[in-house]
């Protein structure tokens, strides 16, 4: 469940918990598409750095290298389909033709899987940054403030605050299914996989009886009496916010310019 | 028998459940876990079965610790039934759910048929064994359950608040069936908060209080004694209460029971007369 702690928010007041949600969430989205643009390992190595002061500065440090860790066994994953296919079916960007028997070609392919494989932490890592110091009663704020439905930042907001208490529910039911002499890691693959089985169908069950009583307990509690619904809070943006912002606008021009015009090369050019 | 030797127990989350505990659950025994909410009972009997392991200290189940076993082995010997059904239920009938751990450990199919009916009938759900146990009432959610962990019949049998959900004659019943298993010689272990529970069986009480064990004796010395079980957020079954009310009448101070209750009142108002 490691996975879901990179995007437990915990309450701590810092410069970047204090930042706008709207600014940080554009600041993760030129992230976003930039890891998206490039898909040497040197840009992405770059993009990989970019969201780390603000790791440090919100010392939330601890919290997202778990997150990464969590990741692990998909960048695994990645890294590892990535090779096969590179090795089997090396693309024509590789320049390669035929069979891959040289070290130079060996080497690319290993570039390619691991710069797809960094790709994917860098999405991770900054969308962890996010979350790990977005509230989600800032979040829900910034989504109404930003002319969504209620209705609908509302289901946000509650879906995120359930992610921890799903993640604990979902420790207890593996708890329950083990004293049940049920043993996860054993088996084959698939034999693995029809393991959770007997976790997921209590939790899914768990979680739709939770979100039916959910609606009745707040139904009865007038949800929805008012059309124009007013909040104590409003989100305003502040000097902290514009620097974001300038930055991020900036980090997106660059971005657009290396890709159109800057050649980037790899790493075997400096083989 | 288990043993537990000076165990510490701290979260990932860095709270330090348990602050040392040292106790013995002896073959055939019936001891009831007691305390407020967060004094570290159910941490402490996850211990029983593996489910967590010691951050410091020891637990042994008949001689072997916990850590050199896996919770699937250990389970065969001690049996968990955990507060929530819902945590566990997830097949389509009740008969599929109650063979699931016996085919985990293994069992033959000839004897899974046979355990299976065996613990429908003991649990008193046996007209339910094609249903689906998601169409079923709390109370019978809970002896599905229930039943799905006596089917293999293990030595030890740790229930983590059976009472709760029950209406008064599920209880009793539920009471009697403890009881009963006690008798046939298994170690029963129950966590809870029920006093009049505890009051009628009259195990051995442990009293927990902030990760320690701050009392333990048979249930009438604990529960009569209103100071001590406050600390652990509890208050005397209400025959006790007036019991302890009435002492300056002479009336003894350590009657947890109904009917020993009603004896000695009985007495009194006789000698009266």
């Amino acid at each position: 469940m490691s996975v879901f702690e990179g995007f437990k928010f915990r309450k701590v007041s810092s410069v970047v918990h204090n930042l706008d949600p709207r600014i940080k969430f554009f600041f993760v989205i030129v992230l976003f598409v930039a890891a998206l643009l490039f898909n040497k390992i040197i840009p992405l190595l770059v993009l990989f750095v970019v969201p780390l002061p603000l790791v440090f500065m919100a010392k939330v440090q601890r919290q997202w290298l778990r997150s990464l860790r969590g990741a692990l066994f998909l960048a695994v994953f990645i890294f590892a389909t990535n090779f096969i296919f590179g090795y089997f079916y090396p693309g024509s960007y590789t320049g390669i033709t035929g069979s891959i028997d040289t070290p130079l070609e060996y080497f690319i392919i290993l570039e390619r899987s691991a710069s797809m494989t960094l790709r994917f932490v860098v999405l991770i890592a900054s969308f962890s940054v996010f979350f790990l110091t977005t509230s989600p009663d800032h979040l829900g704020l910034a989504l109404q403030q930003s002319y969504v439905p209620y209705e609908f930042c509302f289901a946000f907001t509650t879906a995120v605050r359930f992610v921890p208490v799903l993640a604990d529910e979902a420790q207890t039911i593996m708890d329950a299914q083990k004293a049940r002499g049920l043993e996860l890691e054993s088996g084959n693959f698939l034999k693995r996989i029809r393991n959770y089985i007997p976790i997921l169908i209590p939790l899914i069950v768990n979680a739709i009886r939770r979100s039916l009583e959910l609606a009745e307990s707040m139904e009865s509690r007038a949800w929805g009496a008012n059309d124009k619904r007013t909040n104590l809070y409003r989100l305003e943006l502040h000097r902290a916010d514009y620097i974001v912002l300038l930055v991020s606008v900036l980090m997106l021009i660059v971005t657009v310019y290396f890709w159109l015009y800057v050649p980037i090369p790899s790493l075997t050019a400096f083989l | 028998m288990i043993e537990v030797k000076n165990l510490h127990y701290t979260y990932a989350s860095g709270l330090e459940a348990l602050k040392g505990i040292d106790l013995t659950v002896e073959d055939g025994e019936f001891l009831a876990v007691m305390g407020q909410n967060g004094a570290g009972k159910t941490t402490l009997v996850k211990h029983f079965n593996g489910l967590l392991k010691p951050t410091q200290g020891e637990i042994l189940v008949d001689g072997t610790s916990t850590c050199d076993i896996s919770v699937a082995k250990l389970a065969r010997k001690v049996g968990f039934v955990f507060q929530n059904p819902d945590h566990q239920l997830f097949s389509e009938t009740v008969e599929e759910e109650i063979s699931f751990a016996l085919k985990n450990f293994g069992f033959k199919p000839e004897v899974i048929e046979k355990q299976v009916d065996w613990a429908l009938n003991l649990l008193d759900v046996v007209q339910y064994k094609k249903t689906s146990p998601f169409m079923l009432s709390g109370g019978e959610r809970k002896r599905v359950a229930l039943a799905s962990i006596l089917a293999w019949d293990p030595q030890v049998i740790v229930l983590d608040e059976p009472t709760i959900g029950q209406d008064h004659q599920q209880k009793e019943k539920l009471q009697q069936f403890i009881m009963q298993l006690n008798a046939q010689k298994k170690t029963v272990v129950v966590v809870t908060h029920d006093v009049e529970f505890v009051a009628e069986c009259n195990p051995r009480v442990i009293l927990m209080s902030q990760g320690k064990i701050i009392a333990e004796g048979i249930a009438e010395q604990i529960l009569a004694q209103k100071d001590l079980i406050a600390k652990a957020s509890i208050v005397p079954p209400q025959i006790t209460q007036i019991f302890l009310e009435l002492a300056d009448l002479g009336l003894p101070t350590d009657v947890i029971d109904v009917h020993e209750a009603t004896k000695i009142l009985l007495n009194r108002l006789r000698k009266k007369k």
